[in-house]
This record gives C-alpha cells, structure tokens and sequence, in this order.
C-alpha cells in the first residue's frame, strides 16, 4: 500500500517538442482503486511508466515530482508491479515459469518460496499451459494472462494496468477481468487501471481521473459522480461514457463481387492443427464484412490469406480481372489491387515519419502531389495525428499507430480493403473517426473487410457477420 | 572532413537498456556470423588463387567490436558485444567451435584499444576506423597463429593481416559509423548519448 | 528457422551436467589441442571425445548434421597451410606449375586440421547441449559472474527464434504496401538490405523496451538476486573436468612418447 502523489508533474518525451503531460498534481490515497481516462495520446500510458519509475532522466524532461510513498519512484521499483500497454514485449523469459519467477527472484523471495508463488499466480489468471510452456509460442490473450501472473506473483503494493484487455475476444477480456477482481479481492494494494472502454471496468475501481487531451487532469473524484457530473464534457473530449449515443452509417445494396475467397487453407510450420481449414466466402463492392470468433480462431491468418501476403496450403483468394491468385501477384500489382492493414501496426510501418507513412500507398500508385497531398493533410487532421506529422511511427502511443496504419491503408484508396482490428485502442471520437471514414469509403464502393472484436463498430457500420471458430466458418450472418 | 564528436565520458555504472542494446546487437550479428561462416567457407573455391585475399572477408565479423560502442558509449561494449555474438554463433553451431569465442573476445580487445586510446570521449570517424582495423589485426593474428603456423610470413601472413585491417577499417569502421547514422532518424538512438543531438519534433 | 536444434533430449546425461563443468572441460581440451602443434595430440583428442559420445545421450544423426560444414572447415585449413608452407619440406607429392605441395607441409597442414575437428567437435558437445538459461544460472552461480550482464544477455538470447518470424513479418508488410524486388537483382539487392536494416533497427527497440520490462520488474535495484533454479556441481561434473583433464594428459604423454609432439 503506498501512497501515490505527483506535484506538478510534466514528461516530455527525448526527441518531442511538445511535452506529453503538463501540470499534474494529484494524490491516490493507498488502497484506492482508480481508473485513468483520457482520449488517445492524453499520456496515460506516461503516466503509469512514470509511477514505475521508467521515466528516468535519459529519457526525456522532467518537471515537478513523481513521490511513493514520499520517495521517488525510481527507487521504489520494487513495490510497484505495471502491465504493460503491449503485451508481447513484456515477456522476459523463454521458459513461461521462469517468466514469472523473474520478478521474485529480483526481489530475493528465497527459492523455497519462488515455485508455489508461481504456480499461485499461473492459476490465479488462468493460464491454461504448465510453466515450461514455450513464451513465445502463445496467443495475445494467453501472453496478457502471462503477463499479469508475472505482476500478481511479486504482490505489489501498487498495481499499474494499461488497457489489460485490449485485443482479447469478448469472453477472454471478461475471464481477464474475473482474473483481476479475484486477485484484487485477495490484496489491498492501491490499482491504477487505464482503460478506454468505461462500462468494463466500472464495477473494479472506486475513482475515475481524466486527462485532458494536452495531458493535465480534467476531472477527478468518485467514478459515479464524476460521469454523471462531467459526462457530456468528457464525452466530447472522447471518453467513452457508457450510454452516450453511438454513430450508426448502415451502407447501401452491395455491388458485384470484388474478392473472392475458396476454401481457403494453412497450417503454420510445426503446429498441430490447421490455424485455417477451407474458408470460402465472397466480398462485395461497397460492403463490410466482420470478421469475429474467439482468440486464436484463425482470422488473422483468414486476412493474411485473403490479402494476398501468404500462400494457402489450400484454397486461392482471387479478384475479378485477375487470372492469377493473388499470392501470386507481383507486390507492386497487389498494392494497387488489395490494401491490408495488421494486427500489430508496428509491423506495417514502412518509412521513418507519419507524414510519409500515409503519403507512401498514394505516391506506390502515382497520384499527383497536390492530390497526396490534400489527402495526406485530410487524414492527419481528422485522426488528430497533425501535431505528429515529422514524428517516427514507432514513438507513437498505442492509439495514436493504430490510426496510423489504418489511416495509410486508407489514403492508397485501393479497390478491396481488408483491417485487422482496425479500433482497437482509440478513444471514443477517434473511433467515431474511423467509423466515419470506413463508411465514407464503403459509401464509394470499396469492399471491406474487417476482423474486429469489436461488437460497436460492426454494428454501427451493419456489417455483415463472417464468424469463425477454429479455423472453420462457424456462421454467416447480417450483424 | 567530419571532426570527432566529443561526448562525456562514459560514467558510472550501466544501464539495463545498455546492457540488453549490447546483448541484442550480439544475437542479430551472432546470427550474421553464422550465415557468414557459410559465405567463407563457400568463397573458398572462389579465391583459392590467392587465399590471402579471404582476408578482404573479414569486416563482417567485426561490426558489433565497433558498433555497440558507437551506440552506447561505455567502457567494455565492445568486448561483451562482440564475444557475446561469437557465442550465439557457437551455440547455433559454428564450424569454430569454443575457440570462436576465444577469437571474439581478442577481437573485441582489439576494438577497445582504439576508444580507450581516445578516454572513451571519442566517438567519430578516425575511432571508429582504427578500432575496426585493430579488432580486425587482432582477429587476424589469432588465425595466423592458430590455423595458419605454418604460412609463410610474406605470401600469407602479411597480406592476409593487411587485406582484413583494410577490410575491417571500412565494413567495420566506417559501415558502423553509417550504420549508426543512418539509425538516427529512426528514434531508436534517443535514450543514448549518440542519439541526443537530433532534432526535436 | 532459426533455433537451437537440440542434438539429445533434455534428461541425456550430457544434458544435466553442469554447464559451467562443461565449458570446463571444453576449454582444458581445446587449448591443450591449440598448444600442441603436431598432429597426434588432436587426433587422440578426438578420438577420446568419440569414446566418450555413447555415454552421453546424444543422438548421433543430428550431431552428424552439425558436424558436416567442420569437414568444408577442415579441409580449407589444410590446404591453405599445405599450400602456403613457408617451405615445402619432405618429399614432393604435387607440382602443379609454380604451386608444389611436399609431404612434411602437408602432414603439418593435417595436424591444424584436426585442431579444427577438435575445437568444431567439442563446441557442439558443450552447445548444441546446454540450455541457455541453464547456462545462465551457472554462470552466476558457479562462477559468480555478474548477474545483470548474463541474464541480460539470457533475455536477448530469447529474441534468437524471434528474428525469423521478424524477417517474415517485415517482408510481408513490404509485400502488402507494394514493396519487392522481383526479378530485378539491383532492386533485390537493395530491398535485402534495406529489410535487414529494418531487422536491426526492429531489434534495437526491442532491446529498449525489453530493458524496461525488466526494470519495471525490479531487475535494476541493489538488492542480490536469489535463484529460482539452483545449478550445483555434482560428483558427477568435477568427474566430467577430471575426466577431461585426464583425456588431455594422456593424449599428450603418449605424444611425447611417440616422439611426435611440439608445440
Ligand atoms: N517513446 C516515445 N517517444 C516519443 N514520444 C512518445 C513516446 N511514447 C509516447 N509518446 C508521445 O507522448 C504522448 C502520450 O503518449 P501515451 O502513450 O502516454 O498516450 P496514451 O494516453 O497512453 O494514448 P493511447 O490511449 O493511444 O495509448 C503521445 O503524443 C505520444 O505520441
Ligand atoms: N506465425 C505463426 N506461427 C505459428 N502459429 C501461428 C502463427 N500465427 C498464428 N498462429 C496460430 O494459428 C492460430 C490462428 O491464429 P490467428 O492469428 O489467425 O488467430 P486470430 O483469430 O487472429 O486470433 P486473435 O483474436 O488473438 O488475433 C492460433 O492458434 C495461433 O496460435
Ligand atoms: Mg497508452
Ligand atoms: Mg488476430
């Protein structure tokens, strides 16, 4: 139990002008459960790595102080456990005990003791595999399981979360959260939870703070009050207020086929059973097909293979006026024909800065400038990506890539789009955004198609509904 | 002519982000190496009318003695990055066995020589030549001694030596020094002292 | 793909020793083998060490795999020692115009050849059967090594089978935004180097961030670290050394003996 105090807190990243939070003083009082808020970019993320003591003097400006417990943060390391934003970088380990048994070995729990708190914390979160597991052979929900037994076992007195849930399917974010209350129940350790989705994570904490959008608190106080207090403010500056109105753009009659998938297939090397096994469906211009089912039920792969960018073992994926299939297209051909956006943005980024990540599908496709141009500013100014223009794709916060990839996909405009969870992580009016421009280019007759997690958007959009399970289809339906 | 960048002296005691930039330029080169032993050993054919000239070679196996040190500047990065990726290609299997490790560790010494001799403040072009040619003379002498006692000194030896300082003056030496240059727009540079100057956006 | 492809199970004898006792014995066999300068001590060296294999547990078609490119090694070394003699002694086996290859410089050239067998042989012996963290966990606790330098490298060393999935993520992100070399070897070429820059680069950042998750575990701090896993040296392993040391005396009285050895 610590208390958490910052006195006039400002970060300013190494290699940023502007400073990502300014102007924080704020007090969390020791046992407190308390949800950060703030649209994407606001530095909440900043925020819990400055708590756990990463923001040292190498790394950026500092202004004001960050105190534990009186202390300052660096040197308390020891008591404060963070989930990170991604969870896939957090792993340190090969072995997925050992992972875990890290953090207690750097807090000298005598070997005795190690084992039985691994083995407690692997079950407290449901980790479905023994601790020799391989690391790096696991899902995204089965690493942010992983993840947080890593955090739970060492017993922090102050639990830092960002977005625990983010990417997991509908029931995994909930056996997560059941995971979380349960270990919570057991502790009295202070939690700062960031989480965008408000309505999840009401029933877990007991404060709500929100950052504004230059970093600096705008609201704070008891979760309830503070929603229904300032819920239309917040709402405006993007926070998603349970019961606030959703946008809905259902399309119109769908037009010829742009895409065609049969009885696509793939097994990865060395796995043991097929991650897609003989999908077949059909896309059409001017319509949004989602793509849902659990974690792990093949729809990343399902993208992959409708995009072109791998080979099925079975199956072709095709577009009309192409004899070949489009793996088989030359790169350059399929850019022109198919646009793809990954899972993790991180992978698609090609260039060194924002502005030529989304100038760089047009310029592949020889628009004009001033027409990349009016295009690339468009885009920058409505995903609120402007200020960032000249900064590298990879210092951007979870949010703020995502929209990045999808917004460079967007701007080549091709015939056929395909986005793998094209919203995860936004704010509620960055994804009002994205909802509007999906439907904008839908509305013009480009195909979509969309793997999501995401109940809202396909909703909004009335998306028809392509859901798999185990790498069949499971069921076709209009959403 | 670009002029030694003065930097502060390496102080005090690593940080974690040093110590794992270091271990992880050693498994990427580790990996280099090994897929390298294969491009040496299928170059023999090749240059079997003047076997000295293998030598031209060797650069390659030279970067991490010069690069992790350019990046972040302590006393020692270059010694543990380079042995360290002597190790990963012996864990995936080198043709060398132990002794590569042996070798990396004389070639990492080599590398220090040239940024001790500069107090660890110097980190420009002339540095980073001259550590890559000493880690390169280093590695070179160990071979002659070790694989080839018996060479002649003026048909072997020499030209063998003289051909891999030049090889590891320029692949190593200036190949690092572009290297780090080119990463510095890529933002991964920020949290070191080489990656400080650039311009804020 | 790039992984460790382990040549015996994990409960092989030679699997459970001790790694430091391993490198032990490793580093008293090769540098006894890079002392000698004839070609019996290597050629015993090896010999002991083929003696010793069935012991092990290691399975002999995946050693045998490993060991193949040490015969390409091998043979370089030979003829290249062979060719560039400083004088060719003994009886002229070889003219082939200007290049002559005698006996005596031939024989020398086969004893480094061995060398290279030896040290090739035992490295895989040590590597291709030891578990990084293993290695690890001795090295801090056998040899007291500092323990932020090897479990920092341990970490990275994970990264090892994730650089080729990296490389196949960035080309396909390439593919996917119109980018590849087809058949033009310039563009090719470029594009190859361009894509391990990325791969660099990717690994860099990656080196930051999993610095961080480190420290944000409590790596960083001055409290001694305990050991989840406890590594010891057994009977069995100071055997392993003692066994090790014996093997080279031997090799080398029974050279001398032989009249052979120099160093
Ligand atoms: N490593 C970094 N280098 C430079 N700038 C950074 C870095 N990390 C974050 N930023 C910038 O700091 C600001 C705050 O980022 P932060 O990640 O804290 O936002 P966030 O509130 O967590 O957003 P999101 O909800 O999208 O995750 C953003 O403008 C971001 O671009
Ligand atoms: N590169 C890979 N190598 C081996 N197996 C893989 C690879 N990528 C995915 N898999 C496996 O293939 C299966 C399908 O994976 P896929 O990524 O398509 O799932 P998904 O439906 O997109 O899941 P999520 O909702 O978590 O993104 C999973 O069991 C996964 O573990
Ligand atoms: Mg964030
Ligand atoms: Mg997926």
């Amino acid at each position: 139990m610590i208390p958490v105090e910052f006195r006039g807190y400002a970060w300013r990243h190494a290699g940023r002008r502007a400073q990502a939070v300014t102007g924080v003083d704020l007090r969390v009082e020791p046992g407190e459960r308390v949800l950060l808020l703030g649209p994407s970019g606001s530095g909440k993320s900043t925020l819990l790595a400055a708590l756990a003591g990463l923001l040292t003097e190498d790394a950026g400006d500092q202004d004001g102080e960050v105190l534990l417990d009186g202390k300052s943060a660096a040197d308390q390391r020891g008591r404060v456990g963070i989930l990170f934003q991604d969870p896939e970088t957090q792993l340190v380990m090969a072995r997925a005990g050992d992972d875990v048994a890290f953090g207690l070995e750097n807090q000298a729990v005598p070997r005795g003791e190690i084992w039985p708190r691994v083995h407690d914390a692997l079950r407290a979160v449901g980790f479905p595999y023994g601790p020799d597991r391989d690391t790096h052979a696991l899902s995204g929900g089965e690493q942010q399981r992983l993840a947080l037994a890593g955090v739970l076992a060492r017993r922090p007195e102050l639990i830092l979360l960002d977005e625990p849930t983010a990417n997991l399917d509908p029931e995994g974010a909930q056996g997560v959260r059941d995971a979380l209350r349960a270990a919570l129940a057991e502790t009295d350790a202070t939690l700062i939870v960031v989480e965008h989705r408000v309505a999840d994570i009401l029933d877990l904490v007991d404060r709500v703070i929100a950052l504004g959008p230059g970093g600096t608190p705008i609201a704070d106080g008891p979760a309830a009050r503070v929603l229904a207090d300032h819920g239309d403010a917040l709402a405006a500056q993007g926070v998603w207020v349970p019961g606030a109105p959703l946008p809905h753009r259902p399309g119109g009659t769908p037009g010829d086929t742009a895409l065609r998938g049969d009885g696509l297939a793939l097994t990865y090397p060395g796995a043991a059973r097929p991650a897609l096994d003989g999908v077949t469906f059909e896309l059409r211009q001017g319509e949004l097909l989602a793509v849902t089912g659990p974690n792990g039920s093949g729809k990343s792969t399902l993208a992959l293979l409708a995009g072109g960018l791998a080979k099925p073992d079975a199956g072709t994926a095709t577009v009309p006026g192409e004899r070949r299939p489009l793996h088989r297209l030359p790169a350059r051909r399929l850019a022109t024909r198919v646009g793809s956006v990954f899972q993790d943005p991180e992978h698609q980024f090609v260039t060194a800065t924002v502005r030529d990540e989304l100038a760089f599908g047009s310029k592949q496709a020889g628009w004009p400038k001033d027409r990349i141009d009016a295009r690339v500013a468009e885009l920058l100014d409505r995903l609120r990506l402007a200020p960032l223009a000249e900064a590298n794709p990879h210092t951007l916060s979870g949010g703020e890539a995502r929209r990045l990839s999808v917004a460079g996909a967007l701007a080549a405009a091709p015939g056929v789009l395909l986005l793998d969870e094209p919203t995860f992580g936004q704010d509620r009016r960055t994804w009002g955004e994205l909802v509007d421009l999906t439907a904008d280019i839908r509305d013009e007759g480009t195909a979509l198609l969309a793997v999501t997690h995401d109940r809202d958007f396909a909703a909004a959009l009335g998306a028809r509904e392509l859901a798999l399970e185990n790498g069949r289809t499971a069921g076709e339906v209009p959403c | 002519m670009p002029t030694d960048s003065t930097a502060p002296a390496a102080p005090g005691r690593w940080r974690t982000v040093d110590i794992l930039t270091c271990a992880v330029l050693a498994v990427a080169f580790g990996v280099v190496f090994w897929a390298w032993n294969f491009v040496w050993a299928g170059l023999d054919p090749v240059l079997a009318f003047l076997p000295p000239l293998k030598g031209i070679l060797y650069g390659v196996w030279l970067i991490p003695a010069v690069l992790a040190p350019l990046i972040v500047r302590r006393v020692g990065a270059g010694l543990l990055t380079e042995a360290l990726a002597a190790t990963v290609s012996a864990l995936l299997g080198s043709v060398w066995g132990v002794l590569v490790i042996y070798q990396g560790l004389l070639q990492g010494l080599g590398g220090e020589i040239a940024f001790a001799a500069g107090r660890y403040r110097r980190f420009g072009t002339a540095t980073a030549v001259a550590a890559g040619a000493l880690a390169c003379v280093a590695a070179t002498l160990f071979d002659v001694v070790v694989w080839y006692p018996d060479t002649a000194l003026w048909a072997f030896k020499i030209p063998y030596i003289a051909f891999a300082a030049l090889s590891g003056a320029i692949v190593a030496g200036l190949g690092s020094k572009a290297l780090v240059a080119a990463m510095l727009p890529t933002g991964v540079l920020d949290r070191f002292p080489a990656g400080r100057e650039r311009a804020r956006i | 793909m790039l992984t460790f492809a382990p040549v015996c199970g994990p409960d092989a004898p030679i699997a459970r020793a001790n790694p430091v006792a391993k490198l032990a014995a490793v580093a008293l066999v090769t540098v006894v083998a890079l002392v000698a300068g004839d070609w019996l001590t290597p050629l015993l060296l090896l010999a002991a060490m083929l003696i010793v294999l069935p012991f092990t547990g290691i399975r002999a078609r995946p050693l045998a795999r490993r060991l193949r490119w040490l015969w390409l090694a091998a043979g370089t070394v030979v003829i290249v020692n062979a060719l560039f003699a400083a004088e060719q002694t003994g009886r002229i086996l070889l003219t082939l115009g200007p290049v002559a290859i005698g006996s005596g410089a031939l024989l020398d050239g086969v004893a480094i050849g061995l060398r290279v067998c030896v040290a090739a042989t035992a490295g895989v012996l040590v590597f291709a059967t030891t578990d990084p963290t293993d290695l690890a966990d001795a090295l801090t606790q056998q040899l007291k090594a500092p323990p932020r330098f090897t479990i920092g490298s341990l970490a990275a060393l994970r990264l090892l089978p994730l650089l080729g999935a990296e490389w196949n993520q960035i080309t396909t992100a390439r593919r996917a935004r119109g980018l590849e070399g087809g058949w033009n070897p310039v563009r090719r070429t470029r594009l190859f180097a361009s894509t391990m820059f990325a791969l660099l680069v990717g690994a860099i950042r990656r080196a930051g961030r999993l610095a961080a998750a480190m420290d944000a575990r409590g790596f960083d701090t001055e409290i001694p670290r305990t050991h989840a896993r406890e590594q010891r040296m057994r009977p069995g392993d100071w055997a392993v050394i003692a066994l090790a040391a014996g093997a080279a005396a031997a090799a080398v009285a029974v050279s001398v003996a032989a009249g052979t050895f120099t160093v």
